[in-house]
């Protein structure tokens, strides 16, 4: 199965500051040993809220709103998109992800039936 | 707690064999110390907690257990000198936790080397990758395959067996037998692939699955030996073909060819990961391998946004350059499909024709298929309705025999209208 994982990490996905050298070496490791496992599909860190956009849709009505957003918690700050045999295995891979505050939230990716 | 230790132990499982492989040199005590390994945790991870590197805590047990049961092997067979040096290798290792983190890639590599050895059945290759390498269970592996697990059980037994009577060494090995072993490490994860992708029916989910442990275990292996080609090419052909899993079945469950497919529901992602895995193998340098070059074709369609954009006189080269690689009537077969698209179906049926007395494409119902394809092009309707009913008559599958009746039907319609 395919479980989307969404990186929601708080202040820090609306920090305009890089992370440190060793936290991206720490991470680069993880993601490393995520691809040697044949887990990792997709992976990829979006900007903060300050450079993106929304498109409201109300009937026939489209409404653009500026960036930034103000609930910070429900920010996603990056994404991976995971090939695993089960949840639980999902699980066990995040524990293991070397960060020390936010929410991570997996999801699984509907396919299709027969496949 | 249970399903957490199930999930850990899948992630796990390959990397436990494998190191504990190399210690004690076969694969079937390799399994079992880390069976007791996992029985050890499935006892004491409920009550004290999952420990913070749940795969250190395995190895640990199990090595453990391996140790004791080198030193008892070597107290009953002082002269065996290679368990000795095992449990010299296996000494030295005992306190280096990082040296053993180094060495998992090499370790996995050797396990995949040794369950896909070429002393091995194919059937019984592929039994003994998918339960040490995929974690699979028995009867897993048997729901996947439609045999008894009986079946698959004695399968494995008697593989581990052979491999030990054959004093198979826990190994990477190098030079002119690395290419040899390889190709026979890429057979059985591409007949593994082809296994679930052959499978039109989707009812059982394992054998979807199979597919995707292929792909896993491919996935794996051109990170531990990025440097082989032909590791991309198979990585690629799979990523390709598994991308139109979805669209290669109507809505009533029949098969849908190549180029009626409906290109929108091609999985964009896969096909990116082929393409990728396609440009490394091309950047290593040198001649394709027969898979690469296979991921190439189907590059080729996986490029074209619609099928009249496929770049037929590519594929064309593509399969002039397999068949000299491995020639074959089958290739002959499909090089002909690809010239009749690129240079008109009058030079596809003059090669279609040749292959008419090949004996081995005697009872092969594409052959028909393919030469009432090329009629119907020329406007011979009749005659390729008769070639549609011969190859009807000729394939086991019904999906398959419906969509020719239904082809042969259009013919003599078409026959009677003209």
């Amino acid at each position: 199965m395919r479980v989307l994982i969404m990186a929601k990490e708080g202040e820090k996905s609306e920090a305009a500051t890089p992370p440190t050298p060793e936290a991206m070496a720490e991470y680069q490791k993880f993601n490393e040993e995520l691809v040697k496992a044949g887990v990792v599909l997709e992976a990829g860190r979006l900007y903060p809220s300050s450079q993106s956009k929304r498109v409201q849709f109300n009937g026939k009505k489209r409404t653009v709103i500026d960036g930034p957003f103000t609930e910070t918690k429900e920010l996603v700050a990056g994404y991976w998109l995971w090939q695993v045999r089960s949840i639980d295995e999902a699980l066990e891979w995040l524990k293991r992800a070397p960060y020390d505050g936010g929410t991570f939230e997996v999801r699984e990716v509907i396919e299709f039936e027969g496949m | 707690m249970h399903r957490a230790i199930e999930a850990i132990w899948r992630i796990e499982s390959a990397r436990l064999i494998a190191g504990l492989a190399r210690v004690v040199g076969d694969i079937g005590t390799a399994e079992e110390l880390a069976q007791d390994a996992l029985v050890a945790a499935l006892e004491q991870w409920p009550t004290e907690g999952v420990p913070e590197r749940a795969g250190a805590w395995l190895m640990g047990t199990a090595k453990h257990r391996a140790f004791d049961l080198i030193r008892r092997r070597k107290t009953l067979d002082h002269k065996h000198e290679e368990i000795g040096r095992s449990v010299e290798r296996a000494q030295e290792s005992v306190d280096l936790d990082a040296a053993i983190d180094e060495e998992v890639g090499d370790d996995l590599l050797g396990l995949i080397f040794m369950a896909c050895h070429p002393v091995l059945s194919k059937d019984a290759r592929v039994a003994l990758t998918l339960r040490v390498l995929g974690g699979l269970t028995t009867e897993e592996i048997a729901r996947a395959f439609l045999v008894p697990v009986s079946t698959i059980s004695q399968r494995i037994v008697r593989a581990k067996r052979t491999l030990a009577e054959a004093h198979v060494r826990f190994e990477v090995p190098g030079g002119a037998e690395r290419i040899a072993r390889l190709s026979s490490v890429l057979e059985v994860i591409y007949l593994i692939f082809n296994e679930g992708y052959s499978a039109t029916a989707g009812h059982d989910w394992i054998r979807p699955a199979l597919c995707e442990e292929a792909l896993r275990l491919g996935r794996i292996l051109a990170e531990l030996a990025p440097a082989e080609p032909e590791i991309h090419g198979v990585v690629a052909l799979m990523e390709i073909q598994a991308s139109r899993l979805v669209a290669r079945v109507g809505p009533s469950g029949e098969p849908v060819l190549l180029l009626d497919q409906d290109r929108a529901r091609w999985d964009r992602l896969l096909i990116r990961r082929g393409l990728k895995a396609l440009e490394r193998a091309e950047r290593l340098g040198g001649a394709l391998g027969p898979y690469a070059l296979q991921a190439a074709i189907a590059a080729c369609h996986a490029r074209a946004t619609t099928a009249s954009e496929t770049d037929w006189p590519r594929i064309v080269a593509l399969y002039d350059a397999v068949a000299q690689l491995a020639p074959s009537p089958i290739v002959e077969l499909n090089r002909a499909v690809a010239v009749g698209m690129a240079f008109g179906p009058a030079a596809g049926l003059e090669l279609v024709d040749a292959l008419v007395a090949e004996p081995s494409l005697k009872s092969y119902h594409l052959l028909p298929a393919v030469r009432g394809d090329l009629l119907r092009k020329l406007g011979r309707s009749e005659e390729a309705g008769d070639e549609f009913e011969r190859a009807a008559s000729l394939t086991e599958n019904v999906r398959e025999r419906e969509l020719l009746e239904r082809r042969a039907a259009e013919c003599a319609a078409q026959g009677t209208a003209g």
